[in-house]
């Protein structure tokens, strides 16, 4: 994997050899690495890098393979188990579960983007200023951050339940008789649960934009202020520009999260009745009783490609910055 | 550039700006409070629940004060019948090799990418990235059908009183097993891990590993004790962040493992709902005490926590 040994000539470092640890032959340099040193860096990345080939992009390109088979999970898979397009062919017009799953994670991104990411950035900006106890609530916003998605679920359900939670005593529903069934509704059940997300995605949001505000070179901010501007302009049009890079990061975060949502869903009722979201229904389908491993593989095609959105555009961003 | 003087005209109007502007601090602060109380309510909550029984709610209500005070009733019923110190044990078992192996892993790519210059080391650091950021549900299918065809050597067990860690399976699997288990969270873990290291690494001179180089280290050498020393602060960030990201995991564990017992305390957690929950007093005692973990290291080491999350952003 390397091409440079101790002493060796400078010419020696430019041998075009695949995957080669060379300092760069235009520095002209005498190389240091010994044959043994090349040895231990190929093993360092090497070692690292077959499990990462293996245990994920593996199975992730053996989803697309599966995706065309009707495989339910016994046995060999034979030239008789693939079915061309059948899996995604059922799946756009048979499979009444896919377009509301398809809409819940649509729904679920719209939610993130527009309601809980601004005001993540919103808290942020509050709090990126000399305000007395700044720190303490950050730590506030900041604590559902660290609980599992089960803890927050579970948390949630305390204040969701129809007659035993909180939110339906308090506004003396239980009493009345009129209960809100919170989780049990399909119609408002998503968005009882995006608020349990909320609570936590907010937090997350703030402090990775409170870094990125810190990183903004202070004399701007004076500069416009001089100039009249007002704290909302000088936001607007003076910060949020310069934030640009961690913007990006910011879209990226949220749309992972989004397509990722699983957990809560899960807990609340293992994604049916209004909570089915595309990464549940490949596991309702693959490993369950029903083994259709090929069908759910689809699903988890079509997931991916949507993935690849905000990946690629975070690679883009890594790219150009190195 | 006129900052300069910028900045001093601004200093001098400032304090009068200041001034006036306090009705509006005075909002602000209102509602930084008021949402904060909301922030901290659900636990409050939460913690008001579990602290109750559940005749208590029965009889008066679950918006009353109790009138026999408050217990620990739910937490004593919860530790000695949940199981819950082997649900704990199980998450150890699974989280600190788990953060261990993933450090180790990922600061020797980080390393390699960022002190050396190679043809590929680009393209190596961004599969480790590409692959932390895929949902981990579109591989967990094929990667279940690894796990339950790839035999791993059974070599007895070691058995600490009721409590059994196989050697390195007890199925002759992957499946089913603390190290597979941990193997997933690593592999996953990684991806992310290397990325942060590798923003952290490059702000090191790679001066130094020539230096070193000339000194007559072998590359193994300078990895241990001349870079990772000076990653401290990012290895504690992440360490940290692993820490809650591997104790919080529900996913991997909940297809990766079948056997009850071996569940760690989250996915535990999860089935406790359907069979040990009776009522919503135990839940919240379930909850809570799940969550006193992750909540105690981000109180002790709350700026390792946020550096590791900002240096994920704002560097790379």
């Amino acid at each position: 994997m390397a091409n440079t040994t101790t002493n060796a000539a400078p010419a020696r470092a430019r041998q075009p050899e695949a995957g080669a640890v060379a300092i760069p032959a235009r520095r002209r340099r005498y190389t240091l690495l010994t044959r043994h040193d090349k040895i231990l860096l190929a093993l360092m990345v090497g070692i690292p890098l077959t499990l990462d080939v293996i245990l994920i992009w593996g199975p992730t390109l053996a989803s697309i393979l599966l995706s065309f088979t009707n495989w339910d999970g016994v046995g060999d898979i034979t030239s008789k188990n693939f079915v061309g397009l059948k899996n995604y062919q059922f799946m756009f017009t048979g499979y009444t579960l896919f377009w509301p799953a398809f809409t819940h994670n649509l729904i679920w991104l719209l939610w993130l983007t527009l309601i809980a990411t601004p005001l993540g950035m919103l808290f942020a900006v509050l709090l990126d200023r000399e305000i007395r106890g700044t720190r303490v609530y950050q730590s506030v916003f900041y604590l559902p951050v660290v609980l599992s998605l089960v803890v927050v679920g579970l948390i949630w359900e305390l204040q969701y339940t129809p007659t035993d939670g909180f939110i339906n005593n308090a506004l003396g529903l239980v009493k009345s008789g009129h209960i809100i069934d919170w989780l049990g509704d399909s119609r408002i059940n998503l968005y009882a649960i995006l608020g349990a997300a909320s609570w936590r995605h907010i937090g997350y949001i703030m402090i990775l934009y409170l870094a990125g505000l810190k990183s903004v070179d202070p004399s701007l901010r004076e500069a416009a202020r001089v100039d009249g501007a007002t704290e909302v302009q000088t936001f607007f049009n003076v910060v949020f520009p310069v934030m640009a890079p961690i913007n990006v990061v910011i879209v990226v975060v949220t749309a992972i999260e989004a397509l990722r949502a699983f957990d809560i869903a899960f807990i609340i009722n293992q994604g049916k009745n209004g909570l089915e979201l595309l990464s549940i229904l490949i596991t309702n389908n693959s490993l369950s009783e029903a083994s259709l491993v090929g069908f759910g593989s689809a699903i988890a095609v079509i997931l991916l490609l949507i993935s690849m959105v905000p990946i690629v555009i975070f690679l883009t961003r890594v790219m150009r910055n190195a | 550039m006129a900052t300069a003087t910028a900045v001093a005209g601004a200093r001098i109007r400032r304090t009068p700006r200041g001034r006036r502007l306090k009705p509006a601090r005075m909002v602000l602060h209102a509602f930084l409070f008021l949402v904060a109380i909301l922030w901290l309510f659900p636990l409050a909550w939460a913690l008001f629940m579990s602290l109750r029984t559940y005749g208590d709610t029965a009889l008066h209500g679950y918006i009353s004060w109790p009138t026999d005070g408050l217990t620990l009733t739910n937490y004593q019923t919860f530790w000695t019948q949940g199981e819950l110190p082997l649900f704990y044990l199980n998450t150890l078992l699974v989280v600190i090799p788990g953060v261990t192996l993933t450090l180790i892993l990922a600061s020797m790519v980080a390393f390699c990418c960022t002190q050396f210059s190679w043809k590929f080391n680009l393209t190596v650091l961004m599969l480790f990235t590409a692959g932390n950021l895929l949902p981990p549900q579109v591989l967990v299918v094929p990667l279940y059908f690894i796990y339950t065809h790839t035999p791993i050597a059974m070599l007895g067990s070691i058995d600490i009183g009721s409590f059994s860690f196989a050697l390195f399976s007890d199925n002759n699997l992957l499946y089913d097993q603390y190290i597979g288990l941990i193997l997933i969270h690593v592999v996953f873990q990684t991806g992310f891990a290397t990325f942060v290291l590798s923003n952290y690494m490059k702000t090191i001179t790679k001066e130094i590993t020539e230096s070193a180089l000339v000194d007559g280290a072998n590359v193994f050498r300078i990895w241990w004790s001349v870079i990772l020393p000076l990653c401290r602060p990012a290895l504690a960030a992440m360490a940290t962040l692993l820490f809650t990201f591997m104790y919080n995991d529900f996913f991997w564990a909940l297809f990766l493992l079948k056997t009850g017992d071996k569940r760690p305390i989250t996915t535990a957690l999860n089935n406790l709902q359907g069979e040990f929950f009776v009522n919503n007093n135990l839940i919240a005692a379930g909850a809570l005490v799940a969550c006193i973990p992750p909540i105690l290291v981000y109180i002790v080491l709350q700026k390792q926590f946020i550096s590791g999350l900002t240096l994920g952003s704002t560097k790379g």
